[in-house]
């Protein structure tokens, strides 16, 4: 019965761009998650929006789910494909097509690797902020589709800070234009922002216009040992309330330190509680005096040490080591699950405890690690998924380091998406009138449920 | 070690979470940009025929063989995945299921694996033909009289790159022992190789004068097996095992205090023979004492804190290309460089992507012709950049096949393929003659 539909496809795209032999397709049943897995119909490659607007029309035709998917990192299930469904992979999008140097703008089509763009920024002696983990293999489409955050987010904020416009290809096909160039623009409702962080369900983001800014003049980065994990939270409140900004503020606990060590070598203590990345950036003046102040704050809160880095290599090996961290984890035990809680940064010791005491109390090992200075945690259990019952386990465990997120005025993700594995999550964080309008949005824009069917709900 | 998917301890399998930090270190996924090109896409099918989910098909047979083994995922994996094992037993599957196997590919695998190197003297002997061939002028006849059209496409394409034979090999240029001038601080074996001995003797004589003077006694079996690691990265682990076995016979290995190896692809794989005779309770425990004293030649120069040079080698400039099983393999990064930087007057300019494979990737050369040539034409780009005439590798392979493309490609200032253990003992011995100072020739 897809016969037809595969063959109009092709037209499309040209046969050699659509794959649907077994050996094709089982590379393309997951992504950067773990455990969720389903095959799909066919992975298509698209060259340009035309041909995503293409195929989208012909998947609206034969009522063929669309999935759309870039590098296949992210971390919520968000494009695992569904069953019978169309994988549109948007790799082949990957050109940068503008650097505006008089507005500080650059455009690009969405399969273009996120490293890139800053890359192509840093010629210009500018820089793009958002700086997920993922950055040498994720999509910048796939950032603003899911509106990722990362390593800066503290003093820079996530993906949506920085979108100023966008190419979306709309679930019957249609190609739209949304936002600008303009710093300033109040005209009618504020569209772009509706299909950033969309996971792919109400549109497919083809291009993206993004806002960069200058690069700072200087960058210091240390590294604050402390015997207790609590002691390193307090620590990122203390400098918060001292009115400091960073631009990163990360934090490792002992099983991340040692699994990051074990893979980069780059002489990390492994007899720490904790570990606090910092780093600061701006005007060389400001630099230095938070610096010291922050060095200062880290002892007088119980660091054992604090580590200034002597230059910018160093720094920048400290800080990609710290990329490593999840990926690092699976060195334990084959299975990890990555969570992503964020709660209010006045609660973060009280979280990080929780999370601790959790894990004793269902006898299990969790590393964790995240962006403390936005209050986003990373708890990562490490388990065998063919572990019947430790799995159980794992799921109460969740279940309560949830419920106490929401307890606490937090949110089930910061910044990986809801997918297919939040979506049970998502519920419990919204009223019903909030959560009934988003249904509608999705309803409004897509009747007939076929771009990335399942996720964020069912 | 286990010979199919289905016998392999799943958790190896489960060791990939699929993140994708492997993806932009993959020659071939960067290519094609399919997953199934890349290494967490090749373990995803590998995991699915664990499974029982699909079959060890003709496809899935020739992914793994689109694979350069070139182990730069293993450098860039956090999660440390065993690469090595998955994709020497996803080989050593297809071969066993025959999905492949067609009488021309049968052929070639049966002289080669089977015949060839099996029997290092066997293989003396052809080495001893081709180079009275290449050497008597008819090599010259049978090219200019086109005699070569008659070739079927595949041997015809290769005649060009058949390496140039050594005059003599590696036995008729190095002693069974040698003694150290002054104190012998170390008992050392030093590993000929097949390659290595029959195209690059001189690089082994390096090898062996190079650890003569830092203080090392150095027993060279004069007729050495092979290693394996043709057989064990081409999906024979029986006949890989069989040739361990051999190795571990004709060397005393608790006298010694390390094994040398020069040639990247089969130090990486000599490092394993702990693993591939797990299993075998004769040997088991002589293998894993062997791993445990096999050094690459650079490494183990690092290690005992090798005398540098007073004089230079005659060559003032260079660049380093990364044999991928030196350094993804083996993690022998820093101390070829090391012994470059060491000799005085010699330049050593990084070369750009020097861990980015160059092509030859064992027989990859042979059997995949197309995508090594590409990865070849980046190299020697990369080599131009540098401005540089001379390159050292640490890899007959990688030597070979970057000879060949260099002599070619008329334009690239860069002339000459070299080793850093051959410019090392050509400083010693302008040391000796007081010859060479500073790089002035």
């Amino acid at each position: 019965m897809y016969e037809d539909f595969l063959s109009s496809i092709a037209g499309v795209v040209g046969a050699d761009q659509v794959l649907t032999g077994d050996e094709d397709l089982v590379p393309y049943g997951f992504d950067g998650t773990a455990v969720l897995k389903q095959r799909p119909l066919c992975v298509v490659f698209p060259a340009d929006s035309l041909q995503v607007s293409g195929c989208v029309k012909l998947a609206a035709l034969h009522a063929v789910p669309v999935v759309a998917r870039g590098s296949g990192t992210g971390l919520s299930g968000g494009s695992v494909p569904v069953e019978k469904s169309m994988v549109l992979v948007l790799t082949r999008l990957d050109k940068i097509l503008e650097v505006d140097e008089r507005n500080l703008t650059l455009r690009a089509q969405c399969g273009v690797i996120t490293k890139e763009v800053d890359d192509a920024a840093g010629r210009f002696g500018l820089f793009y902020p958002p700086d997920p983990g993922s950055m040498k293999i994720s999509t910048i489409g796939g950032n603003v589709a899911e509106n990722s955050g990362g390593l800066r987010g503290l003093k820079y904020g996530v993906t949506r800070d920085y979108v100023m416009g966008l190419t979306v290809v709309l679930p019957d096909g249609r190609l739209v234009e949304l936002g600008n160039k303009c710093v300033k623009d109040v005209a009618g409702y504020s569209m772009k922002d509706l299909f950033i962080g969309s996971e792919g369900t109400l549109g497919i983001i083809t291009e993206v216009l993004l806002k960069l800014l200058p690069k700072p003049q200087a960058r210091r980065t240390m590294l604050a040992l402390y015997d207790s994990m609590e002691a390193a939270a307090e620590t990122v409140s203390a400098i918060i309330a001292a009115k400091i900004i960073p631009c990163t503020l990360e934090f490792l606990d002992r099983m991340t330190v040692g699994c990051v060590e074990d893979y980069a070598k780059i002489g990390l203590p492994t007899d720490v509680e904790a570990l606090l990345l910092i780093e600061t950036d701006g005007h060389p003046v400001a630099v230095e005096d938070e610096t010291v102040r922050m060095r200062d704050i880290a002892l007088k809160f119980g660091a054992r040490e604090v580590k200034v880095a002597v230059d910018e290599a160093e720094g920048a090996r400290l800080a990609s080591a710290r990329r490593q961290a999840f990926s690092a984890l699976a060195r334990v035990k084959p299975t990890t699950i990555l969570e992503d809680v964020t709660v209010p940064r006045s609660e973060l010791a009280r979280m990080v405890k929780f999370i601790r005491l959790t894990a004793e109390r269902h006898r299990l090992l969790i590393g964790t690690f995240g962006h403390m200075g936005d209050g986003n945690l990373h708890p990562t259990f490490l388990t065998d998924e063919r572990d019947i019952e430790e799995m159980h386990r794992v799921e109460l465990a969740l279940e309560e380091i949830v419920e106490e997120t929401l307890a606490v005025g937090g949110t089930v993700t910061g910044e990986h998406g809801v997918g297919l594995a939040k979506k049970v999550f998502l519920k419990r964080q919204f009223s019903e009138a909030s959560y009934e309008l988003m249904r509608e949005v999705k309803r409004a824009l897509d009747p007939r449920g076929l771009l990335n069917p399942g996720k964020i709900f069912d | 070690m286990a010979t199919t998917l289905k016998q392999l301890d799943y958790s190896v399998l489960q060791q990939c979470m699929h993140c994708g930090m492997c993806l932009p270190t993959c020659p071939t996924y960067v290519e094609t940009k399919r997953e199934r090109n890349s290494p967490r896409g090749r373990i995803a099918l590998m995991r699915s025929i664990a499974d029982g989910e699909t079959q060890v098909t003709k496809s899935f047979g020739e992914e793994m063989y689109y694979c350069l083994g070139c182990l730069a995922c293993v450098t860039a994996c956090p999660a440390g995945v065993n690469y090595v094992e998955l994709f020497e037993t996803a080989r050593a599957d297809v071969e066993r299921k025959g999905v492949l196997h067609t009488p021309q590919r049968g052929f070639w695998r049966w002289l080669t694996l089977e015949v060839l190197f099996m029997r290092p003297r066997l293989l003396r002997a052809v080495g001893m033909g081709l180079r009275w061939y290449q050497r008597s002028g008819v090599e010259k006849v049978v090219r200019g009289s086109g005699l070569l059209r008659l070739l079927p496409e595949g041997l015809r394409r290769l005649e060009p790159q058949t390496p140039v034979m050594s005059a003599v090999f590696s036995n008729g240029l190095i002693e069974e022992v040698e003694e150290p001038v002054g104190v012998r601080k170390y008992r050392v074996a030093l590993l000929t190789g097949c390659v290595q001995d029959l195209a690059f003797a001189e690089v082994n004589r390096d090898t062996a004068d190079v650890l003569l003077a830092n203080g090392c006694e150095v027993v060279t079996p004069s007729v050495q097996p092979c290693c394996g690691s043709l057989h064990g990265h081409n999906g024979a682990p029986e006949l890989a095992m069989e040739l361990a076995r051999r190795q571990l016979d004709l060397f005393e290995v608790e006298s010694l205090d390390a094994i040398i190896s020069n040639a990247g692809g089969c130090g990486s794989h000599l490092k394993h023979y702990g693993p591939l005779l797990k299993e075998d309770a004769r040997y088991a425990e002589r293998a894993r004492l062997w791993d445990s004293k096999v050094r690459d030649v650079h490494e183990w120069l690092a290690e005992i804190g090798f005398r540098v040079p007073s004089a230079g080698c005659g060559v003032e400039e260079v660049t380093y290309h990364e044999s991928c099983h030196l350094t993804h393999g083996q993690k022998v990064v820093a101390a070829p460089r090391l012994v470059l930087g060491s000799i005085p007057g010699l330049k050593v300019v990084e070369l750009p992507e020097s861990n980015w494979c160059c092509g030859s990737a064992g027989i990859y050369n042979i059997t995949q012709p197309e995508q090594s040539a590409k990865l070849l034409k980046r190299k020697v780009e990369k080599i131009a950049e540098t401005g540089v005439p001379v390159v050292a590798t640490s890899n007959p392979g990688c030597h070979l096949q970057i000879a060949a493309e260099l002599k070619a490609d008329l334009g690239n200032k860069c002339k000459s393929v070299t080793q850093p253990v051959t410019l090392l003992a050509q400083a010693y011995r302008n040391e000796r003659s007081g010859g060479v100072v500073n790089g002035e020739a």
